[in-house]
C-alpha cells in the first residue's frame, strides 16, 4: 500500500491488443465453454487499455485455473484454494496493479471456500471470475460443491446426495459488494458483466456457467436458448441491485435462475481503509526518515 | 550469589550476580516486576536474563517471572534461586524446592503462617505483609492491586538496587495511565521499600564493567520484530497463535509508519498466502506462526521453493506435537522446518542464539530470502520469545536495509526461472521489454516458466533449486569454538541453548575437561567444514531440547550423523518443556564421555 515504494507508470503504454495479450494455447478440451471467457476477457482489456505491465491474473487450481498460462500478462498459477488470499497479498501490497483471479468450482466455493467469504467481507479490491462447471474437470469427473442432487459422478456414482451452494446467496451473505451471474455460451451479456465487475471500487465476483463437455455435458442446456433453454436476464428497471433482500429472494432458483447484476454496493474496500490507516500514522511522523524511527524505538529500550 | 547468608550485618554483601524467582498469579502483576528489574538491569551495565511461564489459561493460573541479574555476563536464566519471593502458599510448595540451599524465601503473611515453613536445608523464611501492608500504604479499596509494587520496592532495598533510576522506570511505565495509578504504584513502592524486613543480609552489585554505546533491554519477539523492519521487511499477513503473536501485533502497529502493511488472515493457509502475494508483488515480506501453524503452511511453503518466491518465515517453537504445551519451550520443529512440506523443497532455516540475536538473524534472513529468491525459516522459541535480555543497542546505521521494489524494465530474453543463475523475479509493474510476460507456477517448468513435464527438465530445475543452497553453505563462515579448540568434548547446540551451553562448557573446564561450544545459526544448509572441526576432539555432543526418537538422537544430531556419517555424535536431549540448566547440560556430557572413554 505504500505509495513511496511504487514508482509512477510509465508514460505512454503500448496499445493493448488481443495479439499482445496472447500467449500458449490453451490445454482446454474442444468445446470447453472457457475458450469464450478467455476470449471475452481479452476483449475486455482491450478495451479498457489499463498499461500492460500492470495487469495480473492470479489462479489456483483447475482447468480454469491454467488462465495465467494463455494470458500474456504478469501472472501467478498458485496452490489449490489458496489464489484469493494470494491475490489480497498482491492488492493490498500494490495499488498500482490490476489483481484478476480466476478459478472454478472446486477451488472456489470447496476447498477455498473460507477465503472467499473473507475476501468478501473485507471488500479487498480485485475481480474474481469462478467459472463454473459443476463437476471437478481436471481430476476427471468428482463432484463438486455445485454439483445438482442426482448427479453421477466417480465419487457419488449412483448420484449426489448432497445439497449443492447456492453461489449468489452464499456471496450475499458474505459481503461481496459485487456479485453478477452470466454464461459463457452469452458472450455479450458475459462482456457487460466483466467490465462492470472490473470497473467496481472492491470485491466483485462474477460466477460463469461454463460448460464442461467431458463430464457434465449439457449441465446448462435449461439456460442456453439453442438447446432449448431460456437465458432469463435481470431487469435492473425492476430489481434494485443495491437491495440485498430482493437479491437473496431472486437467488432462491438457481436452476436455472436469472442472469446479471444480483447486488452491487460502493462500501470502502480494505485497501482504502488500510492506506487511511497508514496516511493517519505517517502524517505524526511527517519529517522523519524511517530509519530515525526505528532509531527512536530503540532509544525508548535503553 | 556470594554463599554467605549469615543474618545481619551492617554493610552489604557485595555480589556479581543473583538469581530472583517471583512465584504468584497471573493477575499480581508479577511479569511487570520482572520487566521493571530487567529495564533496570540494562540501564546499569549489568546483564540480565529472565524466565518468565504465562500459564495457557487466560488468567489466574499460577505465574512465574525469574531474573537473573549479574554485573558480567549472564548466559541463562539461573539453575536455582537464591531469593524466592512468594505470594501464596501454593506458591511456596510449588517452588520451594527452586531455591537454593542458604537461600532466602520471603512470604506474604496474608495467606501462610510460620506453621506452613518447611525448616530445611538452611534456608532463611521471612514473612512479609505484603497484602495488608499495601493496603495500608495505598488505602481504599485497592485490595490485592499493588503488591507487585510493594514487592519490587523491597527487592529494590534488600539488593540495594538505584532506587532513583528503578522509580524512573515506573513512573514512565504507569505515567501512560490515570495519575491515581502511578500515585498508588509509588506509595506501594515506597512502604515495601521502607519496610523493615528484619533480620536479613542486604546485598550489592560490584558495578558492571561500564560499556560503550548504549544497551537496551527487551525480549527475543520484540528484537525480532524490530530485526524484520530493519531488514526492509514491509509486508505480511499471519494468524494468531501463542508464542509467536506478540510479533505479529507489533508488525501490525508498527509497519504503517514506514509505510507498509502487515494484515491478520482468516486462518494459517491464508496468511502464508496472502504473504507469498505481497513477495511475488516485489516486496520483502514475513509470515510466522508456532509449530502447528507451520504445519499448516507447509503446502504453500512447497509453493515457494518450486516458483522461487522469497519470503521470510518465523516459527517460534513451542512444545508439541498438535496443541502440546503452547507455553513452554521446545526445539522440536527442526526436521519439519528443514523437510517439511512435500516433494524436494529446499529452503533455508536459521536459527537464533539470544534475545540480541534475533535483530541479526532476521537481518541476514531478508539478505538471503533475495539472493537466493527462496523461503527462510526463522526457528525462534517459546524461551527466546518471552525472555528479557539486556545488551548493545544495534548501530542502524550500519544496519538499516532500505526497502526496494524493483519493476525495472527487463530486456528481451528475460528468464524467469534461469538455469545457469539463480532466479531474480519480475514483478508486476516491470515492463518486458521482449514483450512476453512472465508466469510464477507451482508446476514444474522450463526457463521461461512454461509447465514442462519433461524428465530432464524436473532433473535439472530439481538441481537449480538445490544448488543455491549448495553454494550457500560455501559461503557461510566457520562457527567459532568457545573454549578449548581442541580436546576432550565439543558440544554443539542450536537457538536458545546458546547461553546454557557455554555456561556448562565453562565448569567443565574448570573441572578439568578440555571442551569447547560451537552454535550452529545456520541450520539448513549448514557451513561447509564443519567436520574438521569435529575432528579435533574426541567426543561430539549434541544439546538439544527435544526427543532423543527411536534411534538415540536429537533432531541436529540425526542431520549431523546422516550428512557427516560421524558415528562419535552423540545426543543430550530433553523434553520436560523447560530450558535447560547448566548442570543437566554438564552431567550429560559426562556422562556420555565416560561412557564413550
Amino acid at each position: 500500500m505504500s505509495t513511496a515504494l511504487v514508482t509512477p507508470a510509465v508514460p505512454a503504454p503500448d496499445k493493448l491488443t488481443k495479439k499482445a495479450l496472447t500467449a500458449d494455447h490453451p490445454t482446454w478440451c474442444p468445446g470447453c465453454g472457457d475458450f469464450a471467457v478467455l476470449n471475452i476477457f481479452y476483449r475486455v482489456l482491450e478495451k479498457l487499455q489499463y498499461p500492460h505491465e500492470n495487469i495480473v491474473c492470479v489462479a489456483g487450481i483447475g482447468c480454469s485455473s491454467r488462465f495465467p498460462y494463455f494470458m500474456n500478462t504478469h501472472g501467478i498459477h498458485f496452490i489449490h484454494g489458496r489464489a484469493l488470499p494470494l491475490a489480497t497479498g498482491i492488492s493490498l501490497s500494490r495499488p498500482d496493479v490490476h489483481v484478476f483471479v480466476f478459478g472454478g468450482d472446486g477451488d472456489g466455493f470447496s476447498i477455498g471456500g473460507n477465503h472467499l467469504n473473507h475476501a468478501a467481507r473485507k471488500n479487498i479490491k480485485l475481480t474474481y471470475v469462478i467459472m463454473d462447471n459443476f463437476v471437478y474437470g481436471l481430476t476427471k469427473k468428482q463432484t463438486s460443491p455445485t454439483s445438482p442432487i442426482g448427479f453421477k459422478s466417480k465419487t457419488d456414482p449412483t448420484g449426489s446426495i448432497d445439497r449443492p451452494i447456492n453461489p449468489m446467496r452464499q456471496l450475499l451473505a458474505s459481503g461481496a459488494t459485487f456479485i453478477a451471474r452470466t454464461h459463457a455460451a452469452q458472450v455479450k451479456h458475459m462482456e457487460a458483466m466483466f467490465e462492470r465487475a472490473i470497473l467496481h471500487d472492491g470485491f466483485s465476483v462474477v460466477e460463469c456457467l461454463s460448460e464442461c463437455v467431458m463430464f457434465f455435458a449439457g449441465a446448462f442446456d435449461d439456460s442456453t436458448p439453442r438447446k432449448g433453454g431460456t437465458f432469463d436476464t435481470i431487469d435492473e428497471t425492476q430489481h434494485d441491485v443495491t437491495d440485498d433482500q430482493a437479491a437473496y429472494k431472486m437467488a432462491e432458483n438457481l436452476a436455472p435462475g436469472k442472469f446479471g447484476v444480483y447486488y452491487q454496493v460502493n462500501r470502502p474496500t480494505k485497501n482504502a481503509l488500510e492506506q487511511k490507516w497508514i496516511d493517519d500514522t505517517q502524517s505524526k511522523l511527517v519529517g522523519v526518515s524511517q530509519k530515525e524511527i526505528l532509531k527512536k524505538r530503540f532509544e525508548a529500550m535503553r | 550469589m556470594s554463599s554467605a547468608t549469615a543474618p545481619s550485618s551492617s554493610s552489604p554483601t557485595s555480589l556479581r550476580n543473583a538469581v530472583i524467582r517471583l512465584a504468584g498469579n497471573s493477575q499480581d502483576g508479577i511479569q511487570s516486576i520482572g520487566g521493571f528489574l530487567a529495564r533496570l538491569a540494562g540501564r546499569t551495565a549489568q546483564e540480565v536474563m529472565t524466565y518468565m511461564t504465562i500459564p495457557s489459561t487466560i488468567s489466574g493460573g499460577p505465574s512465574i517471572f525469574q531474573v537473573h541479574l549479574g554485573s558480567g555476563e549472564v548466559l541463562h536464566e539461573g539453575d536455582e534461586a537464591d531469593v524466592l519471593v512468594v505470594f501464596y502458599k501454593h506458591s511456596y510448595e510449588n517452588h520451594i524446592a527452586a531455591l537454593r540451599d542458604g537461600g532466602i524465601c520471603f512470604y506474604d503473611t496474608a495467606d501462610m503462617g510460620p506453621e506452613d515453613i518447611k525448616h530445611e536445608r538452611g534456608i532463611t523464611h521471612i514473612g512479609v505483609p505484603f497484602t495488608s501492608a499495601t493496603v495500608e500504604a495505598v488505602g481504599g479499596s485497592t485490595r490485592d492491586r499493588g503488591k507487585n509494587m510493594f514487592v519490587l520496592g523491597m527487592v529494590c532495598a534488600v539488593f540495594n538496587l538505584d532506587k532513583e533510576k528503578l522509580v524512573g522506570i515506573v513512573s514512565r511505565q504507569f505515567g501512560k495511565k490515570d495519575e491515581s495509578v502511578l500515585r498508588n504504584a509509588l506509595l506501594a513502592f515506597d512502604a515495601g521499600f521502607a519496610y523493615q524486613v528484619g533480620d536479613v543480609e542486604k546485598f550489592a552489585f560490584v558495578p558492571g564493567e561500564a560499556t560503550t554505546g548504549h544497551r537496551i533491554s527487551t525480549d527475543g519477539n520484540q528484537m525480532l520484530t524490530l530485526g524484520l523492519i530493519a531488514a526492509g521487511v514491509r509486508y505480511g499477513s499471519a494468524y494468531p497463535i501463542t508464542p509467536w503473536s506478540s510479533i505479529m501485533e507489533s508488525l501490525r502497529v508498527e509497519l504503517p509508519k514506514y509505510g507498509g502493511l502487515y494484515v491478520q488472515a482468516e486462518d494459517e493457509l491464508a496468511a502464508v498466502s496472502m504473504t507469498i502475494g505481497a513477495a511475488f508483488a516485489g516486496h520483502l515480506a514475513i509470515t510466522g506462526s508456532a509449530g502447528p501453524g507451520l504445519s499448516l503452511k507447509m503446502e504453500a511453503l512447497g509453493y515457494a521453493s518450486m516458483a522461487e518466491i522469497p519470503l521470510i518465515v518465523v516459527n517460534v517453537q513451542r512444545g508439541g506435537p498438535s496443541t502440546g504445551l503452547p507455553t513452554s519451550v521446545e526445539q522440536s520443529d527442526l526436521m519439519q522446518a528443514i523437510y517439511g512440506s512435500h516433494g524436494d523443497s529446499p529452503r533455508i532455516v536459521l536459527a537464533p542464539k539470544d534475545v540480541e540475536d534475533c535483530f541479526y538473524i532476521a537481518l541476514e534472513a531478508g539478505k538471503l530470502a533475495k539472493k537466493y529468491s527462496c523461503p527462510v525459516i526463522i526457528l525462534s522459541d517459546q524461551a527466546l520469545s518471552s525472555r528479557i535480555e539486556a545488551f548493545e543497542e544495534p548501530d542502524l546505521d550500519k544496519h538499516w536495509v532500505e526497502p526496494t521494489l524493483d519493476i525495472s524494465t527487463r530486456p528481451e530474453g528475460f528468464k524467469p526461472y534461469p538455469l545457469d543463475s539463480i532466479t531474480q523475479h519480475a514483478p508486476p509493474g516491470s515492463k518486458m521489454a521482449g514483450g512476453k510476460y512472465p508466469v510464477s507456477t507451482g508446476l514444474e517448468h522450463d526457463e521461461m516458466g512454461h509447465p514442462s513435464g519433461s524428465p530432464k527438465m524436473h532433473t535439472l530445475m530439481t538441481a537449480k533449486r538445490r544448488n543455491k543452497l549448495v553454494q550457500l553453505a560455501k559461503e557461510l563462515p566457520l562457527p567459532e569454538i568457545h573454549g578449548d579448540q581442541t580436546g576432550d568434548v565439543l558440544v554443539i547446540g542450536w537457538g536458545s541453548t546458546y547461553g546454557p551451553i557455554k555456561e556448562s562448557v565453562d565448569r567443565l573446564r574448570l573441572e578439568g575437561h578440555k571442551a569447547g561450544a560451537l552454535h550452529l545459526r545456520h541450520l539448513h544448509p549448514m557451513p561447509d567444514g564443519l567436520d574438521g572441526l569435529f575432528k579435533k576432539f574426541k567426543h561430539v555432543v549434541c544439546v538439544e531440547m527435544n526427543d532423543s526418537g527411536l534411534y538415540g538422537y536429537g533432531q541436529l544430531a540425526m542431520l549431523l550423523r546422516a550428512s557427516l556419517a560421524d558415528p562419535r555424535i552423540q545426543s543430550v536431549c530433553k523434553t520436560d518443556g523447560l530450558a535447560f540448566r547448566i548442570r543437566e547440560i554438564v552431567t550429560g556430557v559426562e556422562k556420555i564421555m565416560s561412557a564413550q572413554a
